[in-house]
């Protein structure tokens, strides 16, 4: 099993009564509000962090990135994989992920990420992501060709990484006449691509229909063996048979050497006002054309008041109840981590281990208790129950990688 | 007096357009906002009782209609129509372009040269303000942004009624294809100003009082660029003229069109 220390890299230290008084913290909620003297003591605390987590002997360090909002200070996650692949010498850097369609030249973005993949020796595992909606405003990107220009760039930057240059693609959003990156990956045929989500199962589709892990980002447990439902029967479909190294899993943990703290920290996971990304206009978190139509009413009718938001709005407490967070000392997590494993048998396993105000101190607890105590019992379980992920697995990189396809099933009538 | 309207469905490189179409006389083709259009509104009618009036609907907007997925910009949509007046016989007609409608009019009018009647262009799109920016549909509500079409938001309500699903569904979609087909830049040519200079339709720029959707610069620019228009501002009305004053504008319009 993978085992993954996540944050969101939050910066607490901005006004957030300003935020309460503008009624959102993203997209157009001014940068006067953030405070690079704090910035730059935090990005030098999160590396702090993330050389601990390698230290205590966690696996991978999981990164992501966001634009114009307090939750996340990391604009560019190919920045702090550059970093972790010269500070570090064994953890996995695993980016969750670049989003593709913010993108104008997939073509540098190859060239990026092979040099991280061969400065950090083969530890770059690339994953992709289609970028949130604001992302899309933040980046004056079109909405509307998000599912488009995802796809096509993920073309892009497969054929620059395996196909001998110079080649030319021109495509509907992409038009490369000349590419022949000097730089490719290490890893061969190319670096592991995850692709996390949430709720669209036209991503869930498109990854098992690749053969990419899915990494499942804090859905319930209900939600998340409906999400393995819909990526085995495509994987059926496509003629192997999907296990524990196709299936990722990123929840809100954090441990603490006694309960009340633990919990106390815990609630800083809605420091947001328990949205993933802030308080947001609807508008913005889902711009036309960028939901799948079969969303649409949902999320219109929620953007007028018409409607609950579609995406869930739940308690801490009901939270901690479900399980989508956890909370507690090493003990008390691993208890709960096993039944959230036992039932959903993921491969990858990320924790999100700190967010909002927590102190650097209580952050770096956590990620030795994580390292030391968590995770070394949650590998003994996963080995019991033969939970491998991807590398131990030795799933194929991509379907078009396989040995082992079986005849398409043919579809009941 | 209400006129009897009849509706069709003419296929134009190989998509289907919903055209409405009422009243006989010299004909004028509407050309409806980026929000979409009600099927019948007072303005409508009273351009109805002196000319045959020609309402398409844009291919793509709204609930149930075809999505044209090849179309990217707004010139592909003037081309459209060009072609179906062209196929329909439809000779010299006159157009009315009505804010976004007002730019795929404008543009319409520079591909025919020789058969163009006359234009108006009502709050139009379709140029850089020089002060100002049009306002961006993104980053608002689709009431919010509806809403700021009039100069008084309650005449919102009065023209739409309470928001409904399918109102906002609509909304959504019709927002969706004008990010298919104008999103950058965002609601305007860089090269329309140049060629409107040769266009010598007899022109008449229409801007409301208070229009908070396109800059009144956007009207100067109109103005510079087109050597053969005049300029309306009507008082006391927003961006949609149209719905907000549509008396006024009619009896512009009819006049303009008439004399």
């Amino acid at each position: 099993m993978d085992l993954l220390y996540f944050t969101e890299q939050p910066m607490a230290t901005y006004p957030a009564d300003k935020g309460l008084e503008f009624g959102a913290t993203a997209l157009m909620f001014s940068n006067e509000n953030f405070d690079p003297v704090s910035g730059s003591e935090l990005y030098n605390n999160y590396i702090e962090q993330y050389k601990l987590a390698e230290e205590v002997g966690i696996d991978g360090i999981m990164l992501n990135e966001h634009h114009n909002a307090p939750f996340c200070m990391q604009a560019k996650a190919n920045i702090f994989a550059a970093i972790l692949a010269a500070i570090t010498e064994r953890v996995k850097i695993v980016m969750l992920g670049n989003p593709l369609p913010l993108s104008e030249n997939p073509v540098r973005l190859a060239e990026e990420l092979a040099m991280i993949d061969m400065i950090s020796k083969g530890r770059l595992v690339s994953g992709i992501v289609r970028g949130g909606g604001q992302e899309q405003l933040a980046a004056g990107v079109n909405p509307a060709y998000n599912r488009e220009r995802f796809e096509e760039a993920h073309e892009v930057l497969i054929r620059a990484w395996t196909e001998t240059g110079p080649i030319r693609h021109e495509g509907k959003h992409y038009q490369h006449r000349v590419i022949n990156p000097w730089a490719v990956p290490l890893q061969k045929p190319y670096p592991r691509i995850w692709v996390p989500g949430v709720i669209s199962r036209e991503t869930i589709v498109w990854a098992a229909q690749q053969r990419y892990p899915y990494v499942a980002l804090n859905t319930s447990i209900e939600d998340t063996k409906k999400i393995w439902k819909v990526y085995d029967d495509v994987a059926a479909e496509c003629g192997y048979e999907a296990g524990p190294e196709n299936r990722g899993y990123l929840i809100q943990v954090h441990v603490s050497d006694n309960e009340e703290k633990a919990i106390e920290n815990a609630r800083q996971f809605r420091w947001m006002q328990g949205e993933f990304t802030g308080l947001a206009h609807p508008v913005w978190s889902t711009p036309s054309g960028y939901s799948s139509p079969s969303n649409r009413r949902a999320f219109v009718e929620f953007s007028a008041g018409l409607r609950q938001n579609p995406r869930g709005q739940t308690s801490f407490e009901q939270q901690m109840a479900d399980m989508r967070i956890i909370a507690g000392t090493p003990d008390q997590v691993v208890a709960k981590l096993k039944i959230i494993l036992e039932q959903t048998r993921p491969g990858i396993l990320s924790l999100w281990g700190n967010d909002g105000a927590v102190s650097q101190e209580d952050s770096l607890t956590c990620i030795r208790l994580m390292g030391q105590e968590v995770f070394p019992a949650i590998r003994e379980f996963a080995k019991e129950h033969d939970l491998k992920g991807p590398d131990e697995a030795n799933a194929p990189v991509h379907l078009k990688y396989s040995t082992d396809l079986k005849t398409p099933a043919v579809a009941a009538e | 007096m209400p006129n009897d309207w009849n509706e069709a469905t003419h296929s134009v490189a190989g998509t289907n357009v919903r055209v409405l179409e009422a009243g006989s006389g010299p004909p004028v083709v509407i050309l409806h906002h980026d929000i979409g259009t009600l099927d019948r509104l007072p303005f409508y009618d009273a351009l109805a009782a002196e000319h045959r009036v020609i309402l398409p609907i844009h291919p793509g907007w709204g609930l149930n209609i075809e999505r044209p997925e090849w179309m990217r910009s707004v010139r592909d949509i003037a081309a459209m129509y060009r072609m179906h007046l062209a196929a329909q016989g439809i000779q010299k007609a006159h157009l009315v372009g009505l804010g976004f409608g007002g730019w795929i009019a404008a543009e319409m009018a520079t591909m025919a040269p020789t058969d163009s009647g006359k234009l108006v262009l009502v709050g139009a799109m379709g140029v850089q303000p020089t002060e100002g920016f049009i306002l961006d549909m993104a980053i608002v509500g689709y009431l919010d942004y509806a809403r700021a079409f009039f100069h008084d938001p309650a005449k919102f309500t009065q023209v739409y009624g309470e928001p409904t699903g399918d109102m906002l569904e609509g909304f959504d979609i019709c927002r969706e294809m004008c990010f298919r087909t104008a999103w950058k830049p965002y609601m305007f040519s860089q090269t329309l100003p140049n060629l409107l200079q040769s266009m010598t339709a007899e022109t008449l720029v229409v801007w409301g009082e208070h229009d908070k959707v396109v800059p009144i610069s956007s009207c100067e620019r109109y103005m510079a660029s087109l050597p053969n228009a005049r300029k309306e501002i009507v008082k006391g009305s927003g961006h949609a003229v149209d719905m907000e004053k549509p008396d006024d504008l009619a009896s512009l319009v009819n006049s303009f069109l008439n004399a």
